[in-house]
């Protein structure tokens, strides 16, 4: 009787393998392209958010030179060890041509070197750290860059919330987070004029779920704004928190907030907050921006995010690489993506310059009656 | 003020001669209000002391429930029981399915998820230990991770691995300002059910038949036995008992940080497997006292050292290092010695 379980445990685990191993052989002559994305842990929202408009424009276009594009997704499970193992079974044993993502700059930073071994393109969605795409040549990215998202919200800070004194609230173990905190720090500092205009820095880590005693260190200090980058059920909490400790000074968050959970966890604290972010779906930009809101309605029956466009715009441009290039080869389709300029996406145009970074615009939005609103947009310079 | 590139135009504009000046009154106004108020900084450090007294007085309550849990099955069974942090989750989890899809009222969904919590608990020692008991301890304790693992990833399958908000009743969510201290409802109610159920604990182990038995069972097994003390009833009670902590737990960390994941279980249910070290494993008195220890710790640990917050963490690994080096027994524990 006892051996039973054992049985079926080796009988299920001889079937798994029979099945991988038979699987890839099937579609030996589609295109791969490899979906490294959390899907459990911290990061897991964000990196579903992301799949789901991969997922999207994989539907819709599933087809470039004759050849079926096939997604190999695989979980980075929101840890930086996990994201290199992952990027090891993409780029070895799947031997994709082309990888999507990551959400979180850790854990595309984690993957990259791996990726740039194996000669293989990968195009970030949404990780905003410069670190990402500097000193490696293989990786790309649809979305703006942290220096410029830091100035944004500075800026907004300055001259719409009238700030003059702000604290920092910092993920520590999120290179996302203390990298966006710096370069607020920076433009702010430079706006006005004086060192000490960030009153407090407090750090958290990943998944903590008691703020109470970094608020209290802030709220001696009385701020005029509180700029808090990181992870969105963290600053859910943050926000909350900071409401309950009687704390009445404005939030400011980058483009890792614009989630739904960030409104469900935060509830009636989070009104008002402000968000940088890449993309609000009351307003559509252009013509591909319609055509992806009309079908992500249609296929999820709710409001996209940010992140499920830029999903959607990153698996279009590599689609559009391979075209211009007529090939599905990796170093073939990195020349093309180099070449890439104003390529309509759902989430505005994007230019791949020099640096393999996108430039573009930044949309502020607040928190209105439990929803994200737009607010306005904001240029590169 | 939807027009593109309104901000970066503002940015530019330099600071107006009407805006220094407001800003030079201001700091000098500041610099009077310091020199006049000395006494007025002192009581606000005070209050700021107090607010994270608060803080922790609460965080560390929750820890002191999760750990007594592990401290039970520890006392009767010299078994760590790793899967006791998400059994934390799945209460958590199972008071949010009764809310949120079966549209109970919060009292009666919390009562059906500890119910069914403790059913999941003594199952799991019936399915997971039980069988195991005449096996050398570590065949057990190994039992005891692979069950922990398995819940996890189970609960990754059936309840999804997106973050869920977990609905806090207005009761819960009412904020009080005494003296100038904020405390959200919650943080009053978890320290006053940690006491009142360590009170009903206390006098179940020392006042009834049953926790006699618990405490001959915990002695030594076998001459319980020879007593005729049912021995596996009561490591089901225990169990039960412990379970029903973890869930009432689990539901009152998801009303003070309503955040749902199926890897909720795994850092408090690390911490509080610490604090019942730390307070003597197998003693209730110490678990309480280690769960309250270790929350003033990680919250002092972050007023007081804001730039090692990152590390508040590994404080609490660094305190049972230093306590299993010391002082093996914990702070309250007795020393029983090796079973043979």
């Amino acid at each position: 009787m006892k051996t039973l379980p054992l049985l079926a445990s080796a009988f299920t685990a001889v079937s798994l393998s029979l099945v991988s191993a038979v699987a890839p052989a099937a579609d030996a002559k589609a295109i791969k392209i490899g979906v490294f994305e959390p899907l459990t842990g911290a990061n897991g929202a964000g990196g579903a958010e992301e799949v789901d408009g991969i997922k999207l424009a994989n539907k819709l276009y599933p087809e470039v030179l004759g050849a079926k594009v096939e997604l190999v997704i695989v979980d980075n499970k929101s840890d930086k060890v996990e994201a290199a193992n992952a990027a090891t079974v993409l780029t070895q044993r799947e031997k994709v041509n082309a990888v999507l993502g990551s959400w979180g700059s850790s854990l595309s930073m984690a993957g990259g070197p791996i990726f740039a071994e194996a000669r293989i393109p990968a195009v970030a969605v949404s990780a905003t750290n410069p670190m990402v795409t500097r000193g490696n040549d293989w990786y790309f990215r649809v979305c703006f860059l942290d220096p410029f998202q830091g100035t944004v919200g500075a800026t907004y800070a300055f001259n719409a919330l009238k700030a003059r004194k702000v604290a920092i609230i910092r993920e520590i173990s999120n290179d996302y987070s203390v990298g966006l905190a710096k370069f607020f720090v920076d433009e702010f500092v430079k706006l006005t004029g004086d060192p000490k205009s960030v009153v407090a820095t407090s750090d958290y880590n990943t998944g903590d779920q008691d703020f109470t005693a970094q608020l209290t260190n802030i709220k001696k200090f009385e701020p005029d704004a509180i700029f808090a980058p990181g992870n969105y059920t963290e600053s859910a909490l943050i926000v909350k928190q900071a409401r309950a400790l009687g704390i009445k000074a404005p939030f400011l968050g980058g483009d890792t907030w614009d989630m739904e959970e960030f409104l469900q966890v935060g509830g009636a604290a989070v009104e008002g907050v402000v968000i940088s972010t890449f993309f609000a779906n009351d307003v559509p930009i252009n013509k591909t921006s319609e055509a992806f809101l009309k079908a992500y309605r249609d296929e999820y029956r709710k409001e996209p995010s940010a992140f499920s466009a830029l999903g959607y715009d990153g698996y279009l441009v590599i689609l559009d690489a391979i075209r211009r290039a007529n090939s599905a080869e990796p170093q073939k389709i990195r020349e093309a993506l180099t070449q890439t300029r104003d390529f309509e996406g759902s989430a505005g145009s994007i230019t791949i310059n020099a640096e393999r970074n996108a430039d573009k615009a930044a949309v502020l939005k607040t928190v209105k009656g439990g929803k994200f609103v737009f607010l306005t947009t904001v240029k590169p310079q | 003020m939807t027009e593109a590139g309104n901000l970066a135009g503002l940015r530019e504009a330099a600071p107006s001669q009407a805006e220094l000046d407001r800003r030079d009154t201001e700091k000098s106004q500041k610099i009077d209000v310091s020199v006049f108020s000395v006494s007025g900084s002192i009581s606000m450090d005070l209050q700021t002391f107090l607010q994270q007294f608060v803080n922790a007085l609460s965080l560390g309550s929750l820890y002191a429930l999760i750990a007594i849990g592990y401290t039970m099955v520890y006392g009767i069974l010299r078994l760590i029981n790793f899967a006791h942090g998400d059994i934390f989750m799945i209460g958590g989890y199972l008071a949010f399915y009764g809310v949120g899809i079966f549209a109970m009222p919060w009292w009666l969904s919390a009562c059906l998820a500890i119910a069914l919590t403790t059913v999941f608990g003594v199952g799991l020692e019936r399915a997971a230990y039980r069988p195991l008991r005449d096996s050398p301890r570590i065949s057990i304790m190994i039992s005891a991770i692979g069950a922990s693992f398995l819940i996890e990833n189970l609960a990754i399958v059936l309840f999804d691995a997106r973050p869920k908000a977990f609905p806090v009743p207005g009761l819960f969510a009412a904020n009080h300002v005494v003296g100038g201290i904020h405390v959200a409802s919650v943080s009053l109610i978890i320290p006053l059910v940690t006491a009142v159920l360590l009170a009903i604990l206390l006098w179940i182990v020392h006042r009834t038949r049953t926790g006699m038995a618990m405490r001959a069972v915990s002695t030594d097994i076998e001459a319980a036995r020879l007593m005729a003390v049912d021995v596996d009833r009561i490591v089901s009670v225990t169990f039960a008992i412990g379970s029903a902590l973890a869930a009432i737990g689990g539901i009152l960390f998801a009303l003070k940080y309503p955040r749902l994941e199926p890897l909720m279980g795994i850092m408090p249910g690390m911490k509080c497997f610490i604090a019942a070290v730390v307070g003597g494993i197998g003693s209730i008195g110490g678990a309480v006292l280690g769960g309250l220890l270790l929350g003033l710790i990680e919250l002092m640990t972050i007023a007081f050292l804001p730039e090692l917050t990152g590390y508040k963490d590994a404080f609490a690994f660094i305190l049972l290092i230093a306590v299993l080096l010391f002082k093996p027994t914990g702070l309250l524990g007795r020393n029983q010695g090796e079973k043979v």
